[in-house]
């Protein structure tokens, strides 16, 4: 009976981290539009709803009401598998990012919180967090070749063998960015990571300032954000992969978009800017500032800077970022062993 | 190579916080320069008929063949427009027609709203060039 109910509270606790994470994304279609246009000097949706507040339920509404089309001469069933792959990559890898502290005590309803990480601020709180979210988040590559792949398509194939060129570059600079942080916390674990960064000086950005860097770099990279939108690239590719993708199929590609931008703010507020940490306010909304903060600046950036060149952009990967991100952990390595005796 | 990357982030905010120069068109409307051209007018004599006097210069001037005039003479042997169409759906609004006519007769508004749900809707005849809206 008690584990029965805990399994409910389990499967509760699972879809309202969903419920919000989906509300996010929506949402962040909204923010994404707004700053924008507030940096281009503009207003930006303001028809559907106070301030367009409802745009984002508009635009789900059109989607779904849009006619499905499969191109001819299309592989049906991956052409249809290519969205899913890719909106399950980028929900999964929220199950191990921690939001919060724990705060409902002990039992909830008289059901015990002590199995499931039921009373935890996570969903699952894996040993190897960090590894989980680079083996899952690297599989929407599968995706987004499959995509340009199946709808035959000579733009789509070519955004997609060049997104995957790209993210699978960038994928070097983004794991090895990591390391330094994994060296100093001596953990794989989200959890610890935050713990571990319990007073802002703590905070990985100030302790790993070039890992923050090449992280955030190549994190949007990976994540195909302007500047390095080359898997859509409108103005050499039509749409890239997505050029053959109408309705929801198209709309599961859009949500997994800014579902990877979101995953990318949390990542880097978990692992350089502390996480849940900080004094007063309750730990959930010490995460979600950082991360609307991180959204914000992505966006910001977006709003910035042109698209690179496509040599400059592997250039960068390669022949900077990757050898930076080496230095940073042989760095890191030697003055942890030498000067803090094993102990950060 | 860092510094105009922040350069660059600086002047964006700093739109950012700018007030947006959106005029937000059925609730506010852009006021046209007094020279626009926009909706074309016939001035009209002092007995009400039209100005024009069926030179055809405006019609041989104009680029786009958009201006059909069928003249008529009156008793005292003065010319008047019996027919004088500017079809809007083919007007380029170069003012070329205001230019060469040597009394005045054709002249332009700055009433920019011109639509129509057909193209018979969007001829003036003369009924409608005599009478430009506001």
């Amino acid at each position: 009976m008690e584990s029965l109910g805990a399994l409910v509270l389990l499967l509760v606790k699972i879809l309202l981290a969903l419920g919000v994470i989906m509300t996010a994304i929506a949402y962040m279609t909204l923010m994404e539009r707004k700053v924008l246009a507030f940096l281009q000097v503009r207003l930006g949706p303001n028809r559907v709803g106070p301030w367009g507040l409802l745009q984002p339920l508009a635009d789900g509404l059109k989607l779904l009401f849009k006619e499905e089309i499969t191109v001819a001469g299309a592989d049906r069933f991956l052409y249809l598998l290519a969205p899913g792959i890719v909106m399950v990559c980028a929900l999964m890898p929220f199950a191990v990012v921690p939001f919060g502290k724990g705060i409902l005590g002990e039992s909830l309803f008289g059901i015990p919180l002590d199995q499931w990480d039921l009373g935890k601020g996570i969903l699952a709180d894996i040993d190897t967090g960090i590894l989980f979210i680079f083996a899952i988040s690297s599989l929407s590559v599968y995706g987004v070749v499959l995509g340009g792949w199946s709808s035959n398509n000579k733009y789509s194939l070519l955004g997609a063998t060049r997104a995957s060129a790209q993210m699978i570059s960038y994928e070097l600079a983004l794991g090895l960015s990591v390391v330094g942080v994994l060296l100093l916390t001596g953990s794989l674990s989200l959890v610890k990571i935050v713990e571990d960064q319990d007073w802002i000086l703590k905070w990985n950005c100030f302790r790993q300032p070039l890992g923050f860097l090449i992280f955030l770099i190549a994190g949007s990279a990976e994540i195909c954000r302007t500047p390095f939108d080359f898997i859509e690239c409108e103005n050499e590719l039509v749409a890239g992969y997505q050029t053959e993708y109408s309705s929801m199929k198209f709309g599961l590609f859009y949500l997994a978009e800014y579902g990877h931008l979101i995953l990318l703010s949390s990542l880097v507020t978990t692992l350089f800017l502390g996480g849940w940490q900080g004094p007063v306010l309750p730990p959930f909304v010490w995460f979600s500032g950082k991360v609307f903060l991180m959204l914000f600046f992505f966006v910001w950036v977006r709003g910035t800077y042109p698209r690179l060149r496509y040599d400059k952009l592997m250039k960068l990967g390669w022949k900077v970022l990757l050898p930076a991100a080496l230095v940073n952990v042989v760095a890191t390595a030697i003055i942890y062993s030498l000067y803090l005796g094993g102990k950060a | 190579m860092i510094r105009p990357l922040i350069k660059g982030l600086e002047l964006t905010l700093k739109h950012f916080f700018s007030p947006a120069v959106t005029v937000q068109y059925p609730e506010e409307r852009w006021e046209p320069y007094p020279r626009y051209r926009a909706r074309h007018v016939m001035y009209q004599r002092e007995d009400g008929r039209p100005k024009c006097v069926v030179c055809m210069l405006c019609a041989t001037v104009c680029p786009a063949k958009c201006i059909r005039i069928v003249g008529v003479q009156d008793a005292k042997g003065d010319q008047y427009p019996q027919v004088y169409e500017i079809d809007l759906g083919r007007c380029i609004f170069c003012g070329f027609c205001v230019e060469a006519c040597p009394v005045n007769a054709i002249g332009m508004t700055t009433h920019y709203e011109l639509d129509g749900e057909s193209r018979q809707a969007l001829l003036l005849d003369l009924e409608k060039i005599m009478r430009p809206p506001r």
